[in-house]
C-alpha cells in the first residue's frame, strides 16, 4: 500500500520535531557554487502536462545524472526528521500525505536529502540542489512512487 | 421510516445484557433496510477467540445458515489478532419483512434487527438520473438563484431548475460514527442504501485490517448490471473522487484511489467521465501516480470503451452510433469549474484547454447509456461546489451550482423529449456552513471593508449583469456583490471579494505545524485577517472550512419521484431508485423458508 494512503490521524498526529539538523546554511553556500545553467523550473521540467502522460523537457533530459537547483514549496511532510519530502510548484495546503480525500499535484519533485531536514514553514519558497534522476522508482522504505527525483540534496532558503 | 419502540426492542435488551462484556458486531448493523435479493457481506465480529462449537448464529430463529444459503467462514483468528469472526460474503435474503439476527459465543450474546424489503414486480421508470451538488447548501441555492434569475416586485422572475420540481424533502445525512458525514459515507448512502461512516464506500467499516476486506454491500451499478441496464458517473472532480466512487467502490478508505481504478473496470460501468487521469497510468508512464504497470486506458481501450481527453473527441464519440462505452479523462487532476473554465481562465484551464463542463459530459453520457434500450442509471456530479466551499470561496461554489442548475435544465428537456420516464433526482451529499448575509458595496465610505457589508434594507440587490443564456453573469467582479459568509473557518484573510486569480488557498501550515493564514492575501486591499474558529493543531488541525451537519434539499421528477417528501434518511434515496426501478429480487420465500417439496 502506497504511502500515500495513510490515515489522517496517524499523520497529522506526528509532531514535527524541531531537534534536527539544520542544512539552511550549508545549502546556501552549496547553491552560490553552482552555475546558473544548472537551474531548471517546474515549466522548464516538462515539455508537456497531458491527460495520458507527461512529456520532459529536451533540458531536463540533458541534466539528467547532473546537479541542478529548483525552487519551489516543500509540502508537509509524512514524518518529522525525513531525509525525503516533496517538492511542489505552488504551497501544498492540504498534505495529501495525510487527507484522505486530497491527490498530489501531478507535477511533483520527489527530494531526498543528504541529511535530515530540520523545521520548514511551508509557505517560504526555497532551492532545492542536488542529483536529477528521471523514471519511476518505488520507495523501499515508505513505498512512495516518484518519477523525477533530486537526490543527495540539500535545501537553501531564497 | 416511523420510529417504532417494538423494533428496537430486541436490540436495546441485547445492549444491556451485553454491555458489561466485550463487544459482539454483526454486519449489517441494526436497523439495516436491506433490498430483497440484494448481496450483502453478513459479518459477526466475536470479542476473544471463540470454540467454534460454541458459536450460535439465528436468523429469526433459525440458523443463519439456512436462512443465508451457505455456511460462513471462520476467521479463527482474525488478521493476526486474539480474536475471532464469522464472515459470510455474498449473502442475500430475498423474502421481505423484518430480520432478527442472534450471535452468541456460549458466553456473551448480541441481536441485531434488519428490515429486508421489496419492490414493486414492474418498474415505473424506464431511467435514473441522479444528481449531487456535492456540499451543495441551501445559501448555494440562494445565491445561484439570485444570481441567474432575476427579481421584480420582490418576486424571483424564474426558477432554477433544481426547484422547479413537483417533489422535495429534507434528507439527513449522519451516518453510523458521527452526525457529520463527508462525500464517501454519503455517497454510499445514495448508492447502497445503507449507512456506513466517514470515508467509506460500498462497506460497513468492521475491525478489518485491511481497507479492502470490511463487510460489503450491494451498489446501483451492480444492481442495474444485473438487469442489463446501462449505468454511467460523469463528474468534475477526480473520477476516482468519494462520490463517483460510490457507484462501485467497497473500501473503508476511499483515498485507495489505484483499488478504485481497478474497481470501475471489474464492475463493466458503461460511461465514466472525470479528472484524475494518472491512476489510470502505469508507473512507467511520466506523470503515473500508480505503483504497478497495469495500463488502465489500454485495459479499458481493449474492453471496448471508446477513450476521450478532450471535450471534442468526447462529442465525436459521443456522436457515433457504434459508441455504447466511454471513458473520458480531461484532467490530471479536477476539471476546472465553471467560474475558470467559461470567464477567468484560471486553474488549469491553460494546461487543458478544451475540458467539457459538467454539463456536456452528461450530453455525451446520456447518447451513449441510451443505446441501452433496457434503460440506464446515470450520477451527474458537480463536485466543486463543495471543493470551493472549503477553500472559502463563494464565487465558484455559486458558479458551479449555476453549472448543476444548466445540467439538470437539460436533463429535464432530455426526458420530456425522449418518452417521459426517466427519475430525475437532484440533491446534495451534505452542507457546508455557509450563508448569503447581504452585500459588500464598494460605493460606501470608509477605509474598512466591514463598513462596506449591507444587510437587511441596506443590502438591497447586487449589480452582476444579467446572466447568459445558460444563467451565468459575465462579470462576477462588481461593485456591489453578495456576502456569503462562512460559519467554520481556520485562520484566513477575508478579502471581502472574487478571488480573480485562482482558487483562494486560505491557510498553510507553517513551521511549528500550527495552520496559518496564507500570507499572500495580506496585501489585498481591504484584507482582514480571521482568526479561525477551527481546531488549528495536531490531529483535528482544519486547513480549509468544513462540512456541517445541516440537512440538505432533495428535489425530483419523472416517475416514482412522487415517494419523495417530508424528511428522509438519505439511503431513503436509493430504495426510491431502487423502487422506481423494481430493483428487488421478485422471488420470494426461497431463502427465508426451506422450499416446500
Amino acid at each position: 500500500m502506497s504511502a500515500i494512503h495513510r490515515e489522517s490521524r496517524e499523520c497529522l498526529g506526528r509532531r514535527f520535531l524541531l531537534s534536527s539538523l539544520l542544512l539552511w546554511a550549508s545549502g546556501a553556500r552549496a547553491a552560490d557554487n553552482m552555475s546558473l545553467d544548472s537551474h531548471l523550473s517546474f515549466d522548464s521540467l516538462y515539455k508537456s502536462v497531458g491527460v495520458l502522460g507527461t512529456q520532459y523537457s529536451e533540458r531536463a533530459k540533458l541534466l539528467k545524472g547532473h546537479t541542478v537547483r529548483m525552487r519551489g514549496y516543500i509540502a508537509p511532510p509524512l514524518k518529522p526528521e525525513s531525509k525525503f519530502f516533496v517538492l511542489t510548484r505552488e504551497p501544498v495546503a492540504v498534505c495529501p500525505f495525510c487527507s484522505s480525500d486530497a491527490q498530489w499535484p501531478s507535477d511533483i519533485v520527489v527530494i531526498y536529502l543528504k541529511a535530515t531536514l530540520g523545521p520548514v514553514n511551508f509557505s517560504q519558497r526555497i532551492e532545492v540542489a542536488g542529483r536529477l534522476e528521471m523514471g519511476s522508482w518505488t520507495d523501499p522504505e515508505n513505498g512512495f512512487v516518484s518519477q523525477v527525483r533530486i537526490v543527495d540534496a540539500e535545501v537553501s532558503k531564497l | 421510516m416511523r420510529f417504532k419502540p417494538s423494533y428496537l426492542l430486541p436490540v436495546l435488551c441485547a445492549m444491556l445484557v451485553s454491555s458489561t462484556v466485550v463487544a459482539q458486531t454483526i454486519f449489517p448493523l441494526t436497523r439495516a433496510d436491506i433490498l430483497a435479493g440484494s448481496h450483502f457481506d453478513f459479518k459477526v465480529e466475536f470479542g476473544a477467540v471463540v470454540d467454534p462449537d460454541q458459536i450460535k448464529v439465528t436468523i429469526n430463529g433459525r440458523d443463519y445458515s439456512k436462512v443465508l444459503g451457505k455456511k460462513a467462514q471462520l476467521l479463527a483468528r482474525e488478521d493476526g489478532k486474539e480474536v475471532s469472526s464469522l464472515l459470510l460474503r455474498d449473502a442475500s435474503i430475498r423474502k421481505p419483512g423484518p430480520y432478527t439476527v442472534q450471535a452468541s459465543d456460549g458466553q456473551h450474546s448480541a441481536t441485531v434487527a434488519w428490515r429486508v424489503y421489496a419492490t414493486p414486480a414492474k418498474p415505473v421508470a424506464k431511467n435514473v438520473i441522479l444528481f449531487i451538488g456535492d456540499g451543495l447548501s441551501i445559501a448555494h441555492r440562494t445565491a445561484a438563484r439570485i444570481l441567474s434569475q432575476g427579481i421584480e416586485g420582490g418576486k424571483f422572475t424564474g426558477k432554477l431548475a433544481i426547484d422547479d420540481m413537483p417533489y422535495m424533502a429534507l434528507l439527513t445525512t449522519q451516518g453510523t460514527d458521527s452526525i457529520i458525514t463527508d462525500s464517501a459515507n454519503a455517497a454510499h448512502a445514495y448508492t447502497t442504501g445503507h449507512k456506513s461512516c466517514v470515508n467509506a464506500l460500498g462497506v460497513y467499516c468492521s475491525r478489518a485490517a485491511s481497507t479492502l476486506d470490511h463487510p460489503r454491500v450491494d451498489t446501483i451499478t451492480a444492481l442495474a448490471k444485473r438487469r442489463g441496464m446501462a449505468v454511467g458517473a460523469v463528474t468534475n472532480s477526480e473520477i476516482e473522487d468519494a462520490t463517483p466512487a460510490a457507484m462501485v467502490a467497497h473500501t473503508r478508505r476511499r483515498s485507495d484511489f489505484n483499488d478504485i481504478v481497478k474497481m470501475y473496470y471489474d464492475s463493466k460501468i458503461d460511461v465514466l467521465m472525470g479528472g484524475g487521469s494518472p491512476n489510470f497510468l502505469p508507473k512507467s508512464t511520466a506523470g503515473s501516480k500508480r505503483g504497478d504497470d497495469v495500463d488502465y486506458i489500454d485495459l479499458f481501450r481493449q474492453a471496448d470503451y471508446k477513450i476521450a481527453i478532450s471535450k471534442s473527441e468526447m462529442q465525436a464519440a459521443a456522436d457515433d452510433a457504434r459508441t455504447t462505452r466511454m471513458l473520458g479523462l480531461y484532467n490530471t487532476g479536477n476539471v476546472d469549474g465553471a467560474l475558470d473554465l467559461k470567464f477567468l481562465k484560471k486553474g488549469s484551464v491553460s494546461k487543458f484547454p478544451d475540458q467539457p463542463d459538467v454539463p456536456e459530459e452528461m450530453a455525451a453520457a446520456l447518447k451513449v447509456l441510451s443505446r441501452n434500450k433496457k434503460g440506464f442509471v446515470l450520477m451527474v456530479e458537480s463536485a466543486r461546489i463543495d471543493k470551493y466551499s472549503h477553500s472559502l470561496d463563494p464565487e465558484r461554489a455559486i458558479y458551479d451550482t449555476i453549472m448543476l442548475d444548466v445540467a439538470v435544465k437539460q436533463a429535464k428537456e432530455w426526458a420530456k423529449a425522449n418518452g417521459n420516464n426517466t427519475l430525475i433526482l437532484v440533491t446534495s451529499d451534505h452542507s457546508h456552513a455557509v450563508s448569503v448575509i447581504g452585500t459588500v458595496n464598494d460605493e460606501e465610505p470608509g477605509v474598512d471593508m466591514r463598513d462596506k457589508v449591507e444587510t437587511y434594507a441596506e443590502a438591497g440587490f447586487p449589480n452582476y449583469p444579467a446572466p447568459d443564456a445558460q444563467g451565468y453573469p459575465g462579470k462576477v467582479d462588481v461593485s456591489r456583490r453578495l456576502r456569503m459568509t462562512f460559519g467554520a473557518y481556520p485562520d484566513h484573510y477575508d478579502t471581502f471579494r472574487p478571488f480573480m486569480d485562482g482558487e483562494f488557498v486560505p491557510t498553510l501550515r507553517n513551521a511549528d505545524g500550527l495552520m496559518v493564514a496564507n500570507e499572500k492575501y495580506k496585501a489585498v486591499p481591504g484584507a482582514v485577517l480571521r482568526e479561525g474558529n477551527l481546531p488549528n493543531k495536531g490531529a483535528r488541525a482544519s486547513n480549509s472550512g468544513v462540512h456541517s451537519g445541516d440537512d440538505v434539499v432533495l428535489t425530483a421528477s419523472g416517475p416514482g419521484a412522487d415517494k419523495v417528501h417530508g424528511q428522509m434518511e438519505n439511503t431513503e434515496l436509493f430504495r426510491i431508485m431502487a423502487d422506481a426501478l423494481a430493483l428487488a429480487s421478485q422471488e420470494t420465500g426461497a431463502a427465508a423458508k426451506p422450499r416446500k417439496k
